[in-house]
């Protein structure tokens, strides 16, 4: 793809637990104006809008009417992916490759603290016939998928418990992120059973919160004063819904996703050309299995050992969200693609702070869709 | 503006029927493989997936695209589901459009579905869940409202009558008889459309589509694969969609100025300048009889107030002068909402490669307009073909 | 060519397929509950309707009062300026006669929902409600009616706080209205 399409501007309201103080549309106004702010553009000059957004998580049927008006799209091409995020940020690349627009803007958020069942709606996305019977609640299918990845990885629990305590580590320099905490590997493994093997601080709490992008194409984002972040490679992809016929260890479709990215990027070694990762971890044990599938590691095992000697926090050779991950930052459901995206749009531009990585000129942002999906995005920004 | 050249090459879909046997995820299949099949593909030729589906609350399903994937062909594939309410049908083209468009795939395979008999213990209560949850829904409205609100403002402003209104379901119903997949053909006179019971008056039950089961798919290809596969590519000659503001009380609703500027985003890139001169064959979007005559002015193919007035005197009837809904469209064929709109796609691409049997255009048609629409009477989705 | 579609797939079933067991069902009453932040605007137009008001948010760009309110002008994107109370009359700018309910029973008197232009408001802003207290046969578009409150100690901060809208009194004849509306 080369360096055809850029983000130029960023705005989102920081990741909290709650947020009673705006409804979803004035959270969404608040992340657009800013965005728009950041870019150096009015919403006038928008030519398309794409929203990402599930109806069960808004509680509103065809919620795609409620979108417009707060992002400034009204009479505009607008449309709604029931999709992560990073697809929104695909769909915005292949809208301006295709020459149609050259300045389209993404957004998501999470409004996850109204949801009063949150596990029955989870439930909900289940097999109606085969699984949801059953009565479980939907993260066993995590406990599953862990038991059987630590079965056929070699890799510990212990390990896992160390994903956990780094990303909440560096959510403490994340003024966005919901969940910082100052935890440890066995603060992690010691916390309350949950979906064994998996322990409560190795799931990611639900988090409120709305991030825009502004994506535009080469020739617009030259004549922008904003200083572009270039989309490199986008790719997506599913893997078999079915709990019967998936594999359990390994999610491919995640590395069918990061081919597509890569090739587009031309990226050969990822570990050697990319300086820092944003991935899943909506289940500690996740970002190691994404590690693998990415091809970041060999394999989960050289991953985990990685983790365990601190090969991928901040300052570190290979750090891995900085952000502070879904863990640290919290699930923002349809928004944590782009949550990801945008702590590599913040890291690229210098603008980190406390938690810059020194020199990352290239970054990854890859998003899973939870369960029961297997739905993966991928990422690769850079700057020039 | 050059845009690389991308072509339907394929289509199929299932019978619309008020209750399938079926899942659907098995509805889905049924289309994407009919559409495969006519195109002669394979689905490893196929580079990417595109679903349409409306409201999850109907399949009984959250996320529903993640569940119907396998069926859609999905698996391993990038795979995106779109949702613009009722205009999904006609905007997943669009999508699939991009796809291919942008240079990053040569294929697509677009399919459509909704079950919406799943819902107990009647698809119309899930509607209740679109409107407003702050400002309206504690009025219990049904969708019959909104509708019957629009179509009494549209007869208001311009001094239509529900007679005028009533011709449509006649002509699209008549129209449907000629489709295998239809769920409600029938010969129907004026007097049996307003004999039927009022709903909400002035809508009567005959000027309303069914809720419906069902599934329609299209394959899309690039130029240089269309020409292998088909000697008769449909080529995507246009795009369009937009989405007014959700705050329908606040717009006046006896004209969708939505499905004009969608139609012109389309138009433009199509290079037509005077599409009823143009366009032979029109494929609006027609949940309710008035909706066909509205879409049609909104669409430009009738001037604001007079597509009564043309359908009267014949011009939109399949061997008038811009047959209109030769499908027999949501009221003939069935409405199982995203698939409705591309079940209009297909319509084109049959017609216009002269393979719509009992229903066929006469003239040999070459362009065709198919427009679907949704939300609170706010997003217009239009796609132009010819060949 | 042959004649498309070729034999479509696609099976139906009957009500009585479905009760002598044709097929399974696989019943599933869902859990979705939500708990919705009103925010800013809609919170004060909630606390508004229990009060008996109706409140509205104004755009000094676009110079428009706008119900029901919110914080951003979706025209001007920008931030609305301030709060107005708007009347609790208005007309009726478009209407129904409805004999089902939301979920499909019969009714034999009818429902009229309504979108009604509420004075005060810029022209063109309107908010749906029920017209009641009068007969369904004399409603007509351009109505002038004026909101029936429920008694105080019955609102509940919702829209519904309105029982309905009811004919302004003394003025029961519809006002002339301009044919071709608004462009």
């Amino acid at each position: 793809m080369g360096s055809r399409i850029a983000i130029i501007g960023l705005g989102f309201t920081p990741a909290r637990p709650t947020s009673s103080h705006q409804s979803y549309k004035e959270m969404m106004f608040e992340a657009a104006q800013r965005a728009y702010a950041d870019a150096g553009i009015e919403a006038a000059d928008v030519q398309s809008f794409v929203t990402c957004a599930e109806d069960l998580n808004e509680g509103l049927s065809i919620f795609d009417e409620y979108t417009p008006d707060q992002l400034g799209a009204m009479l505009k091409p607008m449309h709604t992916l029931t999709q992560d995020g990073l697809h929104g940020l695909a769909d915005a690349a292949m809208q301006i490759l295709s020459g149609l627009f050259e300045l389209v803007v993404v957004e998501a958020h999470s409004k996850a603290s109204n949801i009063v069942a949150p596990d029955w709606v989870a439930d909900y996305a289940t097999d109606p016939v085969l699984n949801r019977p059953l009565g479980l609640n939907p993260h066993y299918i995590a406990g599953l998928e862990m038991q059987r990845f630590l079965h056929e990885t070699g890799v510990t629990h212990e390990q896992c418990a160390h994903v956990a305590a780094k990303n909440y580590r560096h959510a403490l320099r994340n003024l966005a992120a919901a969940y910082p905490a100052h935890l440890e590997a066995q603060d992690v493994l010691h916390s309350p059973p949950a979906f064994e093997p998996l322990h409560e601080r190795e799931i990611a709490r639900t988090a409120d919160g709305c991030i825009v992008l502004v994506v535009a194409s080469e020739e617009r984002a030259r004549r922008s004063a904003a200083k572009p972040v270039w989309v490199r490679g986008m790719g997506w992809a599913n893997g078999s819904f079915a709990l019967e016929t998936r594999n359990w260890a390994r999610p491919d479709y995640v590395r069918h996703a990061a081919d597509i990215a890569y090739r587009q990027a031309g990226i050969n070694d990822p570990a050697r050309e990319i300086q820092l990762f944003e991935v899943d971890d909506t289940y500690a044990y996740k970002e190691l299995q994404h590690l693998a599938e990415l091809g970041i590691f060999a394999n989960a095992a050289d991953a985990a050992r990685a983790t365990q000697q601190g090969q991928t926090q901040l300052g570190a050779r290979l750090p891995v969200n900085v952000s502070g991950g879904v863990l640290g930052m919290g699930n923002l459901l349809e928004a944590n693609g782009l949550a990801r995206a945008a702590e590599l749009v913040l890291q690229l531009r210098g603008q980190a702070g406390a938690r810059q990585v020194e020199g990352a000129r290239v970054g990854l942002a890859q998003s899973w869709r939870g369960v029961p999906t297997t739905s993966a995005a991928v990422a690769v920004l850079s700057v020039e | 503006m050059g845009y690389r050249k991308v072509a339907i090459v394929g289509a199929g879909m299932t019978k619309f029927v008020r209750r399938a046997l079926e899942t659907p995820r098995e509805l889905a299949w049924l289309a994407a493989k009919a559409a495969l099949d006519s195109a002669e593909m394979k689905l490893d030729q196929v580079d990417s997936v595109v679903f349409g589906s409306a409201p999850d609350a109907f399949d009984g399903l959250h996320m529903k695209g993640e569940f119907v994937a396998d069926g859609c062909g999905a698996w391993g594939k990038p795979y995106l589901r779109c949702y613009v309410g009722g205009g999904t049908g006609v905007y997943a083209i669009a999508q699939g459009w991009l796809h291919v468009a942008s240079g990053l795939f040569d294929t697509c395979l677009v399919t459509c579905e909704e079950k919406m008999s799943t819902c107990q213990p009647h698809p119309q209560a899930a509607f209740l869940t679109i409107f407003d949850n702050f400002t309206e829904q504690a009025l219990k409205p049904n969708l019959l409202w909104i509708f019957a609100l629009e179509q009494n403002r549209y007869m208001h402003v311009h001094g239509i009558t529900q007679k005028e209104i009533a011709l449509v379901a006649v002509k699209n119903k008549r129209n449907a008889l000629g489709h295998p997949c239809a769920q409600l053909g029938a010969e129907l006179t004026v007097e049996d459309v307003l004999k039927s019971e009022v709903m909400a008056w002035p809508v009567h039950r005959l000027m309303v589509s069914p809720t419906s089961d069902g599934a329609a798919a299209v394959v899309l290809a690039a130029e240089h694969v269309a020409k292998r596969v088909t000697n008769k590519p449909v080529w995507v000659e246009g795009v369009g969609w937009c989405l007014d503001t959700a705050y329908w009380t606040n717009r006046d609703l006896y004209y969708p100025r939505y499905v004009e500027r969608a139609a012109r985003m389309a138009y433009e890139m199509a290079g037509i300048r005077e599409p009823h001169k143009e366009i032979n064959i029109a494929e609006p979007y027609d949940p309710f009889a008035y909706k066909e005559l509205h879409h049609l002015e909104g669409l430009q193919l009738a001037p604001k107030g007079q597509a009564p007035k043309l359908l009267a005197d014949g011009v939109f009837d399949r061997d008038g002068d811009l047959p209109a809904t030769p499908s027999g469209g949501l009221l003939g064929v069935g409405n199982p909402i995203a698939a409705a709109g591309t079940m209009k796609i297909c319509e084109l691409f049959w017609q216009l490669r002269g393979e719509a049997g009992a229903r066929q255009v006469p003239g040999k048609p070459r362009r065709g307009v198919a427009q679907a629409w949704g939300d609170l009477m706010q997003v217009g989705t239009v796609v132009v073909v010819g060949v | 060519m042959e004649a498309q579609p070729k034999n479509p797939r696609g099976t139906s079933l009957s009500g009585d397929d479905i009760k002598r067991g044709k097929t399974f069902l696989v019943p599933y009453t869902p859990r979705l509950e939500y708990a919705w932040d009103c925010g800013e605007a809609i919170g004060r137009y909630l606390e508004e309707l229990k009060n008996g008001r109706l409140i509205a948010r104004t755009c000094h760009r676009c110079k428009r009062i706008l119900l029901p309110p919110r914080m951003f002008c979706e025209v001007c994107f920008r931030p609305t300026d301030d709060w107005v109370y708007v009347k609790d009359t208005g007309t009726v700018n478009t209407f129904s006669l409805c004999y089902v309910t939301w979920d499909v029973r019969r009714l034999r008197k009818p429902e009229i929902p309504a979108v009604i232009e509420i004075d005060g408001a810029s022209p063109g802003i309107g908010i749906m409600h029920l017209l009641g207290g009068m007969d369904a046969k004399k409603v007509r578009v351009g109505m002038r009616v004026r909101a029936v409150w429920k008694p105080p100690a019955k609102r509940t901060g919702s829209i519904t706080d309105i029982l309905h809208f009811a004919p302004l009194k003394g003025n029961q004849a519809a006002a002339r209205w301009k044919r071709k509306g608004k462009q």
